[in-house]
């Protein structure tokens, strides 16, 4: 069996037992290609996770073209991602058919509206870890108030106030904060 | 549902806005839904609120990335399932792109301390977009002056930030309590 579609089997299984984003992938993606297919070392391995999350993109599809790319080139790239992506597209295809058809029954929206505060609850604890992890460095158990940071507390300040107040673009602000905040810390060393 | 007629535009513009979201999304599958509900929501005026929200739940409790999930939902709303597949091209294209290139010379990318800075010091930026997101999401539900879902908000909130319960689980069980109160309503009304 050649390695391209023995990469793809094992991609389509761990876009079909992910559930819950990236960080539950990338145990099923170590399974797969460092302990079942032997395919690459676990050293490998952990400079996919460091790219992965490096780069923009949900983090399963930047492993899955990573694993291929390093396996097969571009058509390994592209083979993975494809095996990834299958069972999201037939499993949520056929949930938002459903979705569709029957969310306006006033039963389905009775059940639906208890699941709305959760979500907004689940998004609110997503943000706040990501706040304490950018203001901290640190994840909310292993905070030490003296590794503080004022600029990234300043820049989450001036963010929310140029998105509130002055209505500027969530993607702006999100580029914007990393280019300032790169300046801030690099142009000293420069000089 | 009724069959969507197919209009180039809206494709185009899913493509467009879909490539684009996936390219500045940096973190987990929260932050690009924070990102859509900007865009879908508030600029676009495609979704309800409540609609996405209701996405959010399906695209994170199904197996997948969830970015992907949310974006076959997203697509096909909109142009069925040929929307759904230009949603997926959309999010799926950036991530391809850029991880052919920078898998050629990822050392220098891992030890580039520039880059290494830009990442962390983008996350202040990345959280100011979420907050901004729940504080008007989180308004609404208190508009709704409803004490079961101020108080499901409420506690779920500390469920997964103090502790640490997943979202899956968190989903199921407000799927429960939803099928207690539809069950709740039916009693009352005979």
């Amino acid at each position: 069996m050649s390695i391209i579609w023995s990469l793809f089997l094992s991609f389509i299984q761990v876009g079909l037992f992910s559930v819950g984003g990236g960080y539950a992938a990338l145990p099923l993606i170590q399974n797969q290609i460092v302990n079942i297919r032997e395919l690459m070392t676990l050293a490998e391995f952990a400079d996919l996770v460091t790219i992965a999350e490096m780069t923009p993109g949900p983090i399963s599809i930047n492993a899955a073209t990573f694993v291929g790319t390093k396996l097969g080139g571009l058509p390994g790239a592209l083979i993975c991602t494809i095996g990834v992506i299958i069972p999201s597209f037939i499993i949520c295809l056929t949930l938002a058919h459903f979705y569709y058809k029957y969310r306006n029954f006033s039963g389905v929206q009775t059940i639906l509206a208890s699941l709305r505060p959760a979500v907004v609850a689940l998004i609110s604890s997503a943000g706040l870890s990501i706040l304490t992890l950018a203001i901290f460095q640190a994840e909310k158990e292993a905070i030490v108030l003296s590794n503080f940071r004022i600029v990234e507390c300043l820049l989450f300040v001036a963010g929310i106030i140029a998105l509130r107040k002055f209505k500027v673009g969530p993607i702006s602000i999100i580029f914007g904060s990393g280019l300032i905040g790169t300046l801030i810390y690099l142009l000293p060393s420069l000089f | 549902m009724e069959k969507k007629k197919l209009d180039s535009k809206i494709l185009w513009q899913l493509f467009k806005s879909t490539f684009i979201l996936s390219a500045s999304t940096f973190g987990g599958g929260f932050v690009i839904v924070s990102l859509m509900k900007k865009k879908f929501v508030e600029e676009l005026g495609w979704l309800e609120e409540s609609e996405m929200l209701d996405i959010t739940a399906i695209a994170q409790s199904s197996p997948g990335p969830i970015p992907i999930n949310a974006s076959v939902i997203l697509g096909y709303r909109m142009q069925g399932i040929l929307g759904s597949f230009i949603a997926i091209l959309g999010t799926s294209i950036p991530p391809i792109a850029i991880i052919s290139v920078i898998s050629l010379f990822y050392k220098q990318f891992r030890e580039s301390t520039i880059i290494a800075t830009a990442l962390t010091v983008m996350r202040a930026g990345v959280a100011a977009v979420i907050c901004d997101v729940v504080i008007k999401l989180a308004q609404n539900i208190i508009k709704t002056k409803s004490i079961l879902y101020i108080s499901l908000m409420f506690i779920t909130f500390m469920m997964t930030y103090v502790f640490g319960v997943s979202a899956v689980t968190v989903i199921f069980l407000c799927l429960g309590i939803g099928f207690v109160t539809l069950f709740v309503e039916i009693l009352k009304s005979n």
